[in-house]
């Protein structure tokens, strides 16, 4: 078992043992519900799938792979009530699958908490970039733009010249230009664990982690 | 959520109330190769600023040569072993940056008298 589902909860400075300050992200990882073991036998690779957060509403499909069941039979009950039949692990917002090691047996409902990881370990943080819209080249690329001054209009963040000119006749493939920006999957490496808080789930990663403040991140295990 | 609400870190014991225009000594431990010791520095305090976690203090002392250097403490700091004041002076403002652009004579603060212990309680009734 290597990482946890989690919710990147913003930034802040924190004494570490030390008794240095570090810019600290807070992450509430966890706690992950196992909702399934993919074994070699039946799946070709070994793999646990964990849930994190409460949904509000999921699909039938996402509903029956964590067991709730009888959806025909209780679909007008479940109007009525805003709930359904249920099931031990309850509505789970997000899967993901992670890696298993040789010894590793997980139980399906089994409950993985924070503490999966430790003080001083290097871990790897994934998550969504703030998404930044279309971006120009200087944003996007650091191109530096053209002349501030002398004269010049209309050019001080343009691109510049794109290509030559009857040969080749065409904008070669793969030239930066504006595109849209962020909104990417990021994977910080290599990012330490100052301080683990079981009883509230946090843990404090040291330096800055990909995403905007609630977004969900994973945390894994670094390969180092 | 303010994240910082989430981050508990008393206030160093060992440092007492300070304003600007102190005269402090902070006795400051410092890591030399595996042995750890304690570094005075000894100045005028130049600048407080409050706050939950990032609470700090700059002193200043004029080192070897005249060169002035400036040190900020973390008032949560747990590397503060003790912070003694050694004098009170006069200021009329909050941040004496004015400080660095004078040296010697002019740089020096007049010292502030504190009324006798009795005398606050003695106005209070």
């Amino acid at each position: 078992m290597n990482g946890l589902l989690g919710k990147k909860l913003g930034m802040s400075q924190y004494f570490a043992a030390d008794g240095r300050m570090y810019a600290v992200t807070v992450v509430e990882a966890g706690p992950c519900i196992v909702t399934q073991v993919k074994t070699e036998e039946k799946d070709g690779y070994r793999a646990v799938q964990v849930g994190f957060a409460i949904a509000k509403k999921l699909s039938n499909a996402e509903k029956g792979h964590l067991g709730f069941g009888g959806l025909k039979r209780t679909r007008k009950r479940e109007n009525a009530q805003g709930g359904s039949k249920s099931s031990p692990l309850g509505l789970l917002k997000h899967l993901k699958e992670f890696a298993l090691a040789e010894e590793e047996t997980p139980a399906v409902g089994e409950v993985l908490t924070v503490q999966v990881f430790s003080e001083g370990q290097k871990v790897d943080i994934e998550g969504l970039s703030k998404g930044k819209g279309f971006a120009g080249g200087i944003k996007l690329h650091h191109f530096h733009g053209g002349p501030k001054s002398h004269g010049q209009s209309d050019r001080h963040r343009a691109p510049g010249s794109i290509g030559s000119g009857t040969t080749p006749g065409r904008v070669l493939k793969g030239l930066r230009m504006a595109a849209h920006m962020g909104h990417d999957k990021v994977t910080a490496k290599n990012l330490e664990v100052l301080h683990v808080e079981p009883e509230r789930n946090l843990l404090f990663i040291k330096g800055s982690v990909p995403g905007p403040a609630n977004g969900l991140v994973v945390v894994k295990q670094s390969r180092g | 959520m303010e994240v910082s609400a989430l981050i508990t870190a008393p206030v160093n014991p060992n440092i007492p109330e300070i304003v600007p225009g102190d005269t402090v000594r902070v006795s400051a431990k410092v890591v030399e190769g595996t042995r750890e010791r304690i570094q005075v520095f000894e100045g005028v305090v130049i600048k407080v600023r409050k706050g939950t976690i990032n609470g700090n203090f700059t002193v200043r002392r004029i080192a070897s040569h005249g060169v002035g250097v400036e040190r900020t403490f973390f008032f949560r700091s747990p590397r503060v072993d003790r912070v003694d004041v050694v004098r009170h002076g006069v200021v009329r403002r909050a941040k004496l940056y004015y400080l660095r652009d004078l040296t010697g004579k002019a740089a020096r603060l007049r010292e502030r008298r504190l009324p006798p212990k009795a005398a606050p309680a003695a106005v209070s009734q």
